[in-house]
């Protein structure tokens, strides 16, 4: 049986991976043809555009910020893309606080900076888990377990905090909105947390808590939403799929012997990629039957990535044609594509 | 990130140092050469020990390691255990104290990146504190120092989720991150590639708590379980073995942060974690393990051949001078498979120095590499030096 993908030329990168969920974003540039890839390590940002050709790379480094110094060591926790109609952002989250940038890095275009406490205590103050949110909101997940919505105008600078979303008592782990395209689903956000709980939202000018769905005292370390499915990936190996709005579990997977990194889903053909510190790259694939209201979830393919604890595996493309994965210590992007 | 890793770093590394310390100064005993000036007796190892154990367990000296703040930087790291070392009577020259860091940061690394479970990491710490409670069981009241130790590092480390842990641990890998540093006794084992990355098996008991991969089950509406289905995980997983123990002593199960260098406990470890497979049953005391001396003849050219000499005619103070007589290493990097010469002896130059105060702060004038200070997280060590002094 044929090999549902194989490995392609990696991409180098100017420095490793860190240890940190969902540690990779991929952004696709169609009408230029580019492909962006973001690796934090530690207190930088190694941006790469990668061109379809394989011809072309270009790199660039964004810092991390802090106050008016002028180089922070302040550790990133995350870097991702947010996709709006009318612009693209990237946004990257730090213990000092959240920087937004134009989707190639060149400006920074918004600074907010946490409420950090004048002598260190006991519990970290950083913010991760980051999403774009319908037409112009960007959410940000804080430590406390606070949720910071963004209200984002079509261009400029002009960004202002609108809200702030506190129902998770632990720090905030991955934030992600619906990505299918539907306007049908009542669903717009789902936020995780330390403890695995998983808050199910509606955005508008006051966002609207629909559902909470209680965890397994186990962190949930990266999660998605397609389609009105949460898909939740666990520190202790198992994904879960809830149905957002009313919390009903449709299914459970013993997916990885270790905790897992990073979830993503190709949207157009309901590919679902897994990856955790036990080396496995894993994709699956989810059907739903609306008639019967059920989701269920095939295996499809293993990667192992040798002696790799993997941090981050996004797909490249919305059918999942292609993924993209990086590991602790790696200083590369390691890429797959369909056979 | 977290503000709580200082006191597990500190212990984990200092264990490491300890192990590698003490059976550098047994070897040296077992190893009886005539030409020595002098004889480093296993009174001199314990009398070693116990100042250093002491210093690392120190009440005050641990109060400030558990107060929330941010890791120390490489620099202030290696000037603490640099200190740390040389709490006793004996001394490190620079060039041995860099490979002595290198070996015992290279083998926390590997118990950070193999650690089953994030709060594993407790269990691991405990392993390096048991082993040093059995190194110096002669002294009940250093034994209680680090029971008492222990007991505070279970009440600030046993009320953490998961979440908070792996935070600890990523905290500690931006640490070691790009730290590649080839390890003989790690390349024998198979347990690091040339590359310098650890060797991650996919085969093995899960960690406590997780369920072998291969299983999905789907559920109706009302919860009830109406598929399994089986897909095949491509490593060979097995059912998870019991937790290691949490509290002051029992069963920690995972070998990580055992002595690796031989010397004996009297906990018989279960080889129970993945990479455990080669694992050699621990010795006793009197007979040299090959093993074990093999691997000490490495870990002599690994820092460059301490010379022990004991000056018999002195009656000033011990100190110690670790000449490096290897200098045909590159660098940092460890040689390959090498040839060992088994009757090779390690010498340690000691003369005894009666005025140990003064002479920390002098080797820690020494030690603090004048020149350009760099980040202010040198600032971070300085109270925690100038306590050290005063002990």
């Amino acid at each position: 049986m044929a090999k549902m993908y194989h490995k392609e030329k990696s991409i180098q990168i100017k420095s490793s991976a860190s240890a940190l969920y969902n540690n990779l974003s991929v952004l696709r540039i169609a009408p230029r043809c580019l492909t962006y890839f973001t690796v934090v390590h530690a207190n930088v940002v190694n941006m790469v555009s990668a061109s379809w050709d394989g011809l072309n790379y270009s790199h660039r480094q964004l810092q991390s910020k802090e106050g008016n110094v002028a180089t922070s060591s302040s550790l990133i926790m995350q870097a991702a893309w947010c996709v709006l109609p009318s612009r693209d952002l990237l946004v990257l989250t730090s213990q000092k606080g959240i920087q937004m940038y134009e989707s190639d890095g060149s400006i920074m275009v918004y600074w907010h900076a946490l409420d950090t406490p004048e002598t260190p205590t006991a519990k970290a103050v950083f913010a991760r888990g980051i999403a774009a949110v319908r037409e112009k909101y960007i959410c940000v997940g804080v430590s406390s377990g606070s949720v910071l919505v963004f209200d984002v105008p079509s261009k400029g600078s002009n960004i202002t905090l609108s809200e702030v979303l506190e129902e998770h008592k632990e720090a905030i782990t991955d934030i992600a909105s619906e990505c299918s395209g539907s306007l049908e689903c009542i669903a717009d956000l789902v936020s995780a947390d330390d403890c695995g709980l998983l808050c199910v939202w509606k955005s508008g000018e006051d966002f609207q808590l629909l559902n909470k769905i209680p965890g397994f005292d186990t962190s949930c370390s990266s999660v998605k939403l397609w389609k009105g499915t949460v898909i939740a990936g666990y520190g202790t190996g198992q994904i879960r799929l809830y149905e957002g709005v009313t919390g009903i579990l449709h299914a459970e997977v013993n997916a990885h012997a270790r905790w897992i990194y990073s979830l993503d889903i190709a949207p157009f053909t309901g590919l679902l990629i897994s990856a955790a510190e036990d080396s496995w790259v894993r994709v699956w694939h989810l059907s739903l039957t609306p008639e019967t209201n059920s989701v269920e979830i095939e295996h499809m393919y293993n990667e192992c990535v040798t002696d790799t604890q993997i941090c981050g595996a996004k797909f490249c493309d919305g059918d999942g044609y292609a993924f993209a994965v990086t590991g602790y210590d790696l200083s590369e992007i390691i890429r797959y594509t369909q056979a | 990130m977290s503000q709580r890793t200082l006191p597990l770093l500190i212990i984990n590394l200092g264990g490491e140092m300890i192990y590698i310390l003490d059976q550098r100064l047994r070897a040296q005993d077992e190893h009886d050469d005539k030409t020595q000036r002098g004889r480093w007796t296993d009174d001199d190892r314990k009398r070693v020990m116990n100042d250093i154990v002491a210093t690392m367990f120190n009440k005050a000296f641990l109060e400030e390691l558990l107060r929330p703040q941010d890791l120390y930087s490489h620099r202030a790291l290696r000037t603490v255990l640099t200190r740390l070392a040389h709490a006793s009577i004996m001394r490190l020259n620079p060039a041995s104290m860099d490979k002595l860091y290198d070996l015992m940061t290279m083998a926390f690394k590997y118990q950070i990146v193999l650690c089953p479970r994030p709060q594993d990491l407790l269990v691991i710490t405990f392993n390096h504190t048991d082993t040093i409670k059995e190194l110096v069981k002669d002294n009940p009241s250093l034994v209680n120092q680090i029971n008492e130790a222990q007991r505070q590092l279970i009440e600030v480390y046993t009320p953490l989720s998961d979440g908070e842990f792996q935070l600890i641990r990523h905290t500690l890998l931006v640490l070691f991150q790009d730290m590649q540093i080839r390890v003989s006794i790690f390349l024998k084992e198979n347990i690091q590639n040339p590359n310098g990355h650890f060797v991650l098996q996919t085969s093995g008991p899960v960690p406590y708590g997780f369920e072998v991969p291969g299983l999905i089950r789907c559920f109706n509406a009302k919860g009830r379980d109406v598929r399994k289905t089986r897909f095949p995980s491509g490593g060979s997983y097995t059912r998870a073995v019991r937790q290691g123990s949490f509290d002051l002593s029992g069963d920690r199960v995972t070998f990580l942060g055992t002595n690796m260098y031989g010397t004996p406990s009297s906990e018989e470890k279960d080889p129970s974690t993945t990479s455990n497979s080669k694992r050699k049953p621990k010795q006793a005391d009197t007979t040299p393990n090959p093993l074990a001396t093999e691997e000490l003849n490495l870990l002599a050219k690994l820092m460059g051949g301490m010379e022990v000499q004991k000056l018999s005619n002195v009656d000033a103070g011990f100190k110690v001078n670790l000449l490096a007589l290897d200098l045909e290493e590159e660098g940092i990097g460890i040689s390959e498979g090498t040839v060992h010469q088994s009757s090779r002896v390690i010498n340690i130059q000691a003369t005894q120095d009666q005025l140990a105060s003064t002479e920390l702060a002098r080797i820690a004038g020494e030690f603090d590499e004048g020149g350009s200070p760099t980040e202010g997280s040198r600032n971070k060590g300085d109270d925690l030096l100038a306590m050290m002094d005063e002990l």
